[in-house]
């Protein structure tokens, strides 16, 4: 692990406590919920109990006679400001509140401001509203079909079929898959699911009418972005970017679910406008879990093309996108299916053809990139279970097929057949390092001989390629703006320094991670390093913390911005030292003369000199900005090894082991890597065996709340066996890739590999996720291991 | 996720918190608070008054005295955890408190909540019928035992009177040579079971099967004995095919619904394994 600075400088590869954590740990976290102004009112929301229905009428009247509620905001009423609509990051429109129709289960209907919380509920059970129920679309294959109602005719539609997307070369595939030897198929479902962080959204919304200065306290992983959205959608009434402040508190958790502008937002932020008064909202559990953002939601047909040997030829995807009513997503806006088309994966093979459909139905919108950088998770577990599968056909070990198939570490830069060029990897060192620390060989023992007495165990690897840090500014933009990121750093006198970003921390440890950055590169101790995010008046525009972004894109910034005031203490320090800057040489933490390491100057006596004593002709003062436009994207990558242990009685699955070796390039801090490693890996494990939507044939939610959707806990997470190798990023300044997601995409298909390893000798060649003891039951019933009483 | 507005009363005293049961007619006790403050979050229970009994004093104990395990209503879950009694004489009543909710539920939930409330979902009532347990009730006229097979009534239904509160359960004391075991299948830590069984059993010198209760969790509209799977078992010396066929009854005379558990030919095929499972834990503990 690369580390050349002192443990009190603490550059990159120290271990250093979180610098965050002191007030988190003592209860002196600032969330949303914490922030209470003078004269504050509250919000709630009256939500639809239908998927589908016409809204015939809304009789606020026994609400308004409750002491206490001063007004029911309706779609009618924001109608007149023309704010009833809103638009989408992906050029679609959703509705803030409704006129006429709700859409989907949950949807908002009205708001209720009322002076308190519990009498803002109070109200919201008051409101009465009559529906003319209609029968939902549910199926986004049915969607498609010709008698399926239109959802959005106001988007000028006449079926339900959002857009085409796809990449590759079409006719070259089918001419590969036609000569091939072999051909594998599934069928797979990445189920609907959530990010269910601790936290949920909210705002408190602060007009002041007299200046017309909004101030919005508020739940958002992108504060600038939110600002400048506001001004764009808003302008119309008055708000102006100079008079609008965004500021993102300490966040509980966002993971994607913390990108998009919820209804709700925009409701408080028109109830303060229309009342003048500050407006708070805060989402409880089931608000948050039936009505924000969902992820994944891909249905995919999969299909591989190889030899007899199974040395892959060709890949084949065909998905349909089920976006709800809206197409909601958070990606970039050229990226309709996200960074799908890293399907291919660590394998090397020319020929490649991946299609796309997004599809309306009557649900929730959305499609955020849950811990994962747009669309990563899906394609990596079709290609990571599809592998898999071909080992099955052609009975190879998958570790030996994935050996014979990957990518070598001489081909990189290497040109995926759907057009990226990884920067760098080495895959069958990671392979070979998991195998090794897991004993792959003598549990492919055991199992042979479990198979034999009858018993099931699985072995499941998941070797993938994530695509990170969007993104160069050529292909990568949000409605518009370019997707950089940007660090501002100013030295103080005294040597200490603030360091303020366009990206915003949820939970990742930022203010350590870009202290140790500036730390290794100006060698001032990373504890004097402030680090501050998410007040729009004060940080440098930014697009914000998401899709592991934040070190590839605003931790590169920060280098950047450190060089040149490095380049600025060269300059001062020859001043000081009356020698040429040629005849410096720098280490961590000082300039001196080459060959007379006696004459130095610490960056605390540049930087002192910069306002006491800077020589003639430079601008005084220590401080710099910079905006960081990547070359490319990043390519973090990992091997991952399950074992599985199947109680064929019950179904049970128990995870006996789980080795997960990562390659994140550079190391800034092993802790807290691990730490993203351990969480990630537990949200890899969630949809693999516990969480999914499940909607009946009405569009109903059925498991809204914690109750029935099944987020596991330290008791259902195994113990994690956690590793790295490090291949650098060769064009980011620090060489380092970004990790907060590689364990999120990686870790399902190993589990789910696991799982039908544990079952393949009976046949089985796939199970969608998430794989529970009933799933197993009903197959090993069907297999004719158990019987039904 | 907020109740509706209600009157809250915190009586010091069992007397006083029944006079008010009397004075409002259709209140609500709460005590642990975990079934029922879920309800009035939902709004799903609308009470206008509320009693609060958790500071009633002399309602939580553990105790044997006269031939009964006596356990007090206001008694936590937690409580049953760490009691040495428990965890040495009862094990069936120690594999359900850890099973339950996870550990702040326990922190808080008491037992006579988990039984008063009536739901086939909670562990305790399928305990209580392995145990033939007796639930004592407390209205304006006294105490008055009920056992436990006449408690549970139907759906989220009970004995109870609504000017009763529950107070005491008897458990019949631990004999020689009996053991017991409660299993249940969960989807996580937290959950209600997808099927549980209870099973205590007594065997006498024979190795032969003197008595045997069996209780079922949440596969029946309320609380259920597996009296059919008791016959097979009763009085027999307990052999392989014995203890499969009646698991094969206890899985056949439950009665479940198909939910997001499970479906109702799964959650047999679970009564079945849990049955066989809970019976051997059962035997092999009563040596």
């Amino acid at each position: 692990m690369f580390c050349n600075t002192s443990k009190e400088i603490s550059g990159l590869g120290h271990g250093m406590k979180r610098k965050e954590d002191a007030r988190f740990l003592q209860g002196k976290g600032n969330y949303i919920d914490d922030i209470k102004l003078p004269g504050m009112l509250y919000m709630d929301i009256v939500r639809s109990p239908y998927a589908y229905a016409k809204i015939v009428n809304i009789d606020a009247s026994k609400a308004l006679a409750i002491p206490g509620v001063l007004a029911v905001i309706t779609g009618r009423d924001l109608e007149k400001y023309k704010l009833h609509w809103m638009p989408t990051l992906m050029s679609d429109t959703q509705m803030v509140l409704p006129t006429d129709t709700v859409m989907y289960y949950a949807q908002e209907v009205c708001v209720v401001i009322a002076t308190e919380r519990y009498i803002a509920a109070d109200g919201v059970a008051a409101v009465e509203v009559e529906y003319e129920p209609m029968k939902a679309v549910v199926d986004p294959f049915k969607a498609l079909e010709k008698s399926a109602p239109v959802l959005r005719p106001d988007k000028g539609k006449t079926d339900n079929h959002i857009w085409h997307w796809e990449a590759g070369d079409r006719a070259a595939t089918d001419k590969a898959f036609e000569k091939a030897d072999v051909v594998v198929k599934e069928q797979m479902y990445i189920p609907r699911i959530h990010v269910a962080s601790i936290e949920t959204c909210g705002c408190v919304a602060d007009f002041q009418p007299v200046g017309g200065q909004l101030t919005l306290y508020m739940t958002t992983q992108a504060p600038h972005a939110i600002r400048t959205v506001l001004a764009l959608v808003a302008g119309h009434v008055g708000l102006s970017e100079e008079r609008i402040r965004v500021i993102s508190p300490d966040i509980g958790g966002g993971f994607g679910g913390k990108v998009p502008v919820y209804p709700g937002y925009v409701c408080a932020v028109a109830a303060s406008v229309l009342i003048g008064k500050p407006v708070k909202w805060i989402e409880d559990r089931m608000e948050n879990l039936q009505a924000d953002s969902f992820a994944r939601d891909y249905h995919i047909t999969c299909e591989l093309a190889a030899t007899k040997e199974g040395r892959i030829q060709a890949l084949r995807f065909k998905t349909i996108a089920d976006h709800g009513y809206a197409d909601a997503q958070a990606a970039p806006s050229k990226f309709p299916a996200g960074l799908f088309s890293i399907c291919t994966g660590s394998y090397d093979f020319n020929t490649a053809f991946t299609e796309m459909d997004a599809v309306y139905t009557n649900k929730a919108p959305g499609g955020v990139a849950y811990r994962c950088s747009f669309r990563v998770t899906e394609a990596v577990h079709a290609i990571e279970r599809m592998v898999d599968r071909l080992a099955l056909e052609v009975g190879k070990d998958p570790a030996k097929l994935r050996m014979e198939n990957f990518i070598k570490k001489d081909q990189f830069p290497y040109k995926s057949a759907l057009g990226w060029e990884y920067d760098s990897g080495d895959y069958h060192t990671a392979l070979k390092k998991a195998m090794d620390t897991i004993g792959y060989n003598k549990l492919r023992k055991e199992q042979a001989e479990k198979r034999k007495r009858g018993e099931l165990m699985g072995i499941g690897i998941s070797s993938f390629t994530e695509i990170v840090g969007a993104g160069p500014s050529r292909q990568f933009d949000i409605l518009g703006i370019k997707m950089f990121d940007s660090a501002e750093i100013r030295v103080h006198p005294t040597g200490k320094a603030i360091a303020r970003f366009g990206t915003k921390s949820q939970g990742q440890g930022h203010e350590t991670t870009y202290a140790q950055i500036i730390a290794q590169e100006l060698g001032i101790p990373a504890a004097h390093i402030e680090v501050e995010e998410g007040d729009t008046d004060t940080a440098p525009y930014g697009l914000g913390t998401y899709a592991s972004r934040s070190t590839p894109v605003g931790g590169a910034a920060a280098a950047m911005a450190a060089r040149k005031l490095r380049d600025k203490a060269r300059k001062i320090a020859a001043y000081l030292l009356e020698v040429s800057e040629e005849d410096l040489e720098w280490e961590p933490g000082k300039f001196f003369v080459k060959g007379a390491p006696e004459k130095a100057k610490t960056i605390q006596e540049i930087v002192f000199a910069a306002y006491t004593n800077h020589p003639p002709g430079m601008e005084a003062g220590f401080e710099a900005t910079h905006y960081y436009d990547p070359p490319n994207l990043t390519f973090p990558f990992g091997s991952y090894i399950c074992v599985v242990d199947i109680d064929k009685e019950t179904g049970e699955i128990k995870i006996r082991r789980f080795v997960a070796i990562d390659d994140c390039g550079n190391i800034i801090n092993p802790m807290i890597v691990q730490g993203q490693v351990h969480g990630g890996l537990t949200q890899g494990l969630a949809p693999a065996m516990y969480e999914e939507f499940i909607y009946d044939d009405d569009g109903n939610l059925l498991n809204g709340s914690f109750m029935d959707y099944l987020v596991p806990t330290a008791v259902e997470s195994p113990h994690w066996e956690t590793g790295h190798t490090i291949t650098p990023s060769p064009h980011h300044p620090i060489g380092a890739k970004g990790v907060g997601e590689s364990p999120t995409v990686g870790a399902p298909p190993a589990i789910a590999n696991a799982i039908v390893d544990a079952l393949s000798h009976l046949g089985v060649t796939h199970m969608d996720i998430p794989i529970t003891p009933q799933k197993v039951w009903k197959v090993l019933k069907e297999k004719g291991v158990v019987k039904a009483v | 996720m907020i109740p509706q507005s209600f009157q809250y009363e915190a009586p010091a005293t069992l007397a006083k918190a029944l006079s008010l049961l009397q004075q409002y007619g259709d209140a609500k006790i709460l005590s642990g608070g975990h079934s029922l403050i879920p309800m009035l979050k939902l709004r799903l229970a609308t009470p206008e008054h509320i009693i609060d009994i958790s500071g009633i004093k002399g309602l939580s104990y553990i105790k044997e005295q006269g031939g009964y395990l006596k356990i007090g209503a206001l008694t936590k879950e937690s409580d049953l955890e760490e009691s040495r009694t428990i965890r040495t004489r009862y094990p069936i009543l120690m594999d359900a408190a850890k099973m339950i909710a996870d550990p702040s539920v326990r922190n808080l939930a008491t037992i006579g909540g988990n039984l008063a409330h009536g739901d086939a979902a909670n562990d305790h009532p399928a305990v209580m019928l392995a145990l033939r347990a007796e639930i004592i009730a407390t209205g304006p006229n006294g105490k008055r035992n009920i056992p436990v097979d006449e408690f549970f009534l139907g759906f989220f239904t009970t004995a109870l009177q609504p000017d009763e509160i529950l107070t005491e359960i008897h458990i019949p004391v631990k004999k020689a040579k009996t053991g017991g075991a409660y299993l249940k299948l969960e989807r996580k830590v937290g959950d209600y079971a997808t099927a549980g069984v209870a099973v205590q059993l007594t065997k006498d010198d024979q190795g032969h099967i003197a008595q045997i209760g069996i209780g079922l969790t949440n596969v029946s509209a309320a609380p259920m004995r597996a009296s059919n799977a008791e016959a097979v078992l009763k009085g027999k010396s307990p052999t392989d095919e014995l203890i499969a066929k009646a698991a094969l009854a206890a899985a056949r005379e439950c009665d479940p619904n198909a939910d997001l558990r499970g479906t109702v030919e799964y959650k047999r095929a679970m009564v079945k394994t849990l049955t066989e499972r809970a019976v051997r834990l059962a035997l092999k503990r009563a040596k």
